[in-house]
């Protein structure tokens, strides 16, 4: 045994009571589904959690009315203060009930425990407590006195961050005074309806939150409804195009936050230990199934080889296993359909030129892996350089310009995230100012927080999420 | 006309040499000592002021159906030429410093105030108005030029802020503009509807290709003022023509933005609306959209940028 293995610590999924076979929530109570129902399994054991129901379209008709019913006769009449408490409520019994959540996340998605115990779960609760404190303070969001909640809104979450990203859309939602249907992805539905189960303990009337599971026929379904206000959505931007298109021409608001492909930007002054860590957070964070994943990294060129080998070193440190034990950085990709993705993209990668390099880690038999990739000698005009992977798959450019680094930086589609290492503030602020993103992080990479505005520029979606902008997009009117 | 009457009254009190405007209403030629020189009006692209390459124009007449003009009527490849130069000028005005946006902004009404008989004269003989009516909205716009100006160093205070986030960070989030913003203006009030929508636009460094409405002439005239204020080169271009034409060419046009509806109400905007789905362009809905003169307008063409940046443990 080496200083690097580490014996097993799997966390105990005895915390959870789940049941075989789950329902839809609408209107406060479960009940069966219209459509044919669906098993989620654990990505890292392909062994069936539980049983979920499909909602057809009367189904999602029928969680649309509840919602009407509840905005028009209890959470709309309702004093923005109650609202606030209702939401306060709820991050409480969230942070209560936070390792039961995590552990049902780590087993439905395949991420880490520690990134669900020590990311995930907890800006899950934060995001519930600081929407809650605005609840009574809508006046402050910048619309002006006296803005109004658009009504039932419509959401559809991914299954990247299940929990999380059900939190970035029912807390704002709900702090503005509308009544929400939400949809989580057919591959993570099971944190939202450990969800319901919380609404219920908070005591929050019935029809203010519906949940409702099912595949793509459902979302589309959901977002067409014409009782529906406003819609969001975070996913592919192939399906926000197909959103987009389904709501034009009706008065139904929309935000979308999609796909990206971060270029993450390392000067040959930048304080390399942490650019290495930053580096590797960017890309291998929850797989790099991360829509502002630093999927790109444009190094400058003086330094290419030095930090190729020092992350190369660093990979090779990263444990890849059982997502439920606590020493695993890296755990399972989400299905297999995202799995064939990474591994065709890859190739095509490989086929275009690319030198591929996979850390030396051991995949479990069953389950869906990939290990840690880099590929150098990409180009700009490479696939790989281009698509986005949602996959552990970092691409490698050179730079030897800041005008270089900007330029390729901004040569995508996309403009959701960015990163910038480098000790020099001037540069890093000239920078930042150029990058056509809407997240910049410089000398960190991928954090979060409910205070702050997320959300993309050109094909990466409209919209933000979080602080007060994230507010604005759930009000209307204002004087 | 009765307009034209309180024209000629005027010209004949004033100064010959500064009566030209009035020397070139329709009713004034046949009193004239001299023949007057009628204006050539062409496409607003890149700074430059070209003929349409289609070679196509539109004949434009007065109330009473006389000929007035051949206004330059934009093809497609036009509406092409107008994006690239958007495009292109993007970078500059937006990277140009607030200030200084903001005093382009001025100049811009400036300038026009010393042209309002101009534009007075072009909307009495296009769109009927009275004289009286017509300065009252070309002073309107002017105003609202002031109105504008007066945000570019200010939109940045109340739409920005520092975000108090849980760690050790320095956290800004910032309003910037969303890029190359293609506009069908609104159909009625000329100058001033123009106005109210390639000015917000301007405010935060977008570019514009904007397709006027009923003010054709208008639209030209407002183009030689913001040729002369300052503006670099290409952030506004001025693509007259038929809007049904031209509107889904930029409606598809993968490197426009945002697609400003305000005026496509009479349009098939949802078409319109559709196509700009396809490169997840921001729509701005026809009228009733956001209304004119409130920040709203500014920003609804805006990207909110946040910034993150480690603070160092002492």
């Amino acid at each position: 045994m080496t200083f690097l293995d580490y014996a097993p610590a799997p966390e105990s999924t005895s915390i959870l009571g789940l049941r075989d076979e789950y329902g839809l929530f609408i209107d406060g109570e479960w009940r069966p589904g219209g459509g044919t129902s669906f098993a989620s399994v654990s990505p890292s054991t392909e062994r069936q959690i539980a049983m979920f129901a499909a909602a057809d379209e009367g189904d999602v008709d029928a969680a649309v009315a509840a919602a009407r019913k509840a905005y028009r006769t209890v959470w709309g009449p309702m004093s923005g203060r109650d609202r606030g408490k209702y939401l306060f409520r709820i991050a409480r019994i969230l942070q209560e009930r936070a390792r039961e959540l995590a552990v049902a996340e780590s087993l439905d998605n395949g991420k880490p425990i520690k990134e669900t115990r020590d990311a995930d779960v907890p800006l899950v609760a934060q995001w519930f407590f600081h929407c809650a404190g605005w609840a009574d303070k809508l006046d402050w969001v910048g619309l002006g006195a006296g803005p109004q909640a658009h009504g039932v809104a419509a959401q559809i979450i991914p299954w990247n961050f299940p929990l999380l990203m059900l939190s970035w859309k029912i807390a704002p939602a709900l702090a503005a005074g509308n009544t929400v249907v939400l949809k989580p992805a057919e591959t993570t539905p099971l944190t939202a309806m450990l969800f319901a189960d919380i609404c219920q303990q908070a005591g929050l009337p019935a029809g203010v939150v519906n949940l409702i599971t099912g595949a793509g026929e459902t979302g589309s379904a959901l977002v067409r409804h014409p009782d529906v206000d406003k819609v969001a959505f975070t996913g592919s931007t192939a399906v926000g195009r197909e959103i987009a298109k389904a709501l034009a021409g009706t008065s139904k608001k929309l935000t979308l936050e999609l796909g990206g492909k971060g270029a993450n930007i390392v000067f040959d002054d930048a304080p390399l230990d942490q650019a290495i860590e930053g580096i590797v957070n960017g890309i291998f964070f929850n797989q790099g199934q991360v829509c502002c994943a630093g999927s790109r990294l444009l190094v400058q060129e003086n330094i290419h080889d030095a930090v190729m080998d020092r992350l190369k070193e660093r990979m090779a440190t990263l444990r890849l296993g059982d997502p439920l034990d606590k020493n695993t950085d890296v755990g399972a990709i989400n299905s297999t359909a995202q799995l064939e993705r990474i591994t065709r993209l890859v190739d095509a990668g490989i086929a275009e030129g690319g030198e591929a390099w996979s850390a030396p880690c051991e995949l479990p038999k069953e389950g869906y892996w990939f290990a840690p990739t880099v590929v150098t000698g990409v180009e700009a005009s490479s696939t790989i350089a281009r698509e986005e992977i949602f996959g552990p798959v970092l691409s490698v450019l050179t730079f030897r310009t800041p005008d270089e680094a900007i330029a390729k930086a901004n040569n995508t589609p996309y403009g959701l995230s960015a990163g910038i290492w480098s000790d020099k503030g001037s540069r890093v602020l000239a920078v930042a100012d150029k990058l056509r993103a809407g997240v910049v992080w410089t000398n960190t990479f991928n954090k979060f927080d409910p205070a702050s505005p997320f959300g993309g520029y050109k094909e990466s979606g409209y919209g933000r999420e979080g602080g007060r902008q994230g507010m604005q997009a759930y009000l209307k009117g204002g004087k | 006309m009765a307009t034209s009457k309180t024209t000629t009254a005027k010209a004949t009190t004033a100064e010959r040499t500064a009566s030209r405007t009035a020397a070139r209403t329709a009713s004034d030629r046949a009193a004239s000592a001299r023949l007057d020189v009628p204006k050539t009006y062409k496409l607003f692209i890149g700074g430059a002021f070209p003929r349409s390459e289609s070679g196509r124009v539109t004949e434009v007449t007065d109330a009473k159906g006389r000929f007035v003009a051949n206004v330059a009527k934009a093809s497609r490849k036009d509406a092409r030429e107008a994006v690239r130069a958007a495009r292109k000028a993007h970078p500059g005005w937006a990277g140009a410093t607030a200030y200084n946006r903001g005093q382009v902004l001025y100049r811009v009404a400036e300038v026009l105030e010393g042209r309002k008989a101009q534009f007075v004269d072009e909307l009495v003989r296009t769109e009927g108005l009275t004289a009286a009516r017509a300065a009252k909205q070309v002073e309107a716009a002017i105003d609202l030029w002031v109105w504008h100006a007066g945000w570019t160093d200010k939109i940045a205070a109340i739409a920005g802020n520092a975000n108090a986030v849980a760690g050790p960070y320095f956290n800004i989030s910032v309003p910037e503009p969303t890029g190359v913003v293609a506009i069908i203006a609104p159909q009625t009030d000329g100058l001033l509807g123009l106005t109210s929508v390639v000015a917000p636009a301007l405010v935060t460094g977008n570019s514009v290709v904007v397709v006027p409405g009923s003010a054709q002439l208008s639209a030209i005239s407002l183009a030689e003022v913001l040729a002369t204020s300052d503006l670099p080169g290409g952030v506004v271009n001025v693509l007259t023509g038929d809007a049904a034409e031209l509107a889904p060419w930029l409606a598809s046009h993968a490197d426009v933005n945002a697609l400003d509806l305000t005026g496509a109400g009479e349009l098939d905007w949802i078409t319109l609306e559709q196509s700009a789905a396809d490169t997840l362009k921001r729509v701005l809905r026809p009228e009733p959209g956001i209304a004119p003169e409130t920040p709203q307008r500014i920003l609804a063409l805006t990207e909110t940028k946040t910034i993150w940046h480690t603070k160092s443990r002492l």
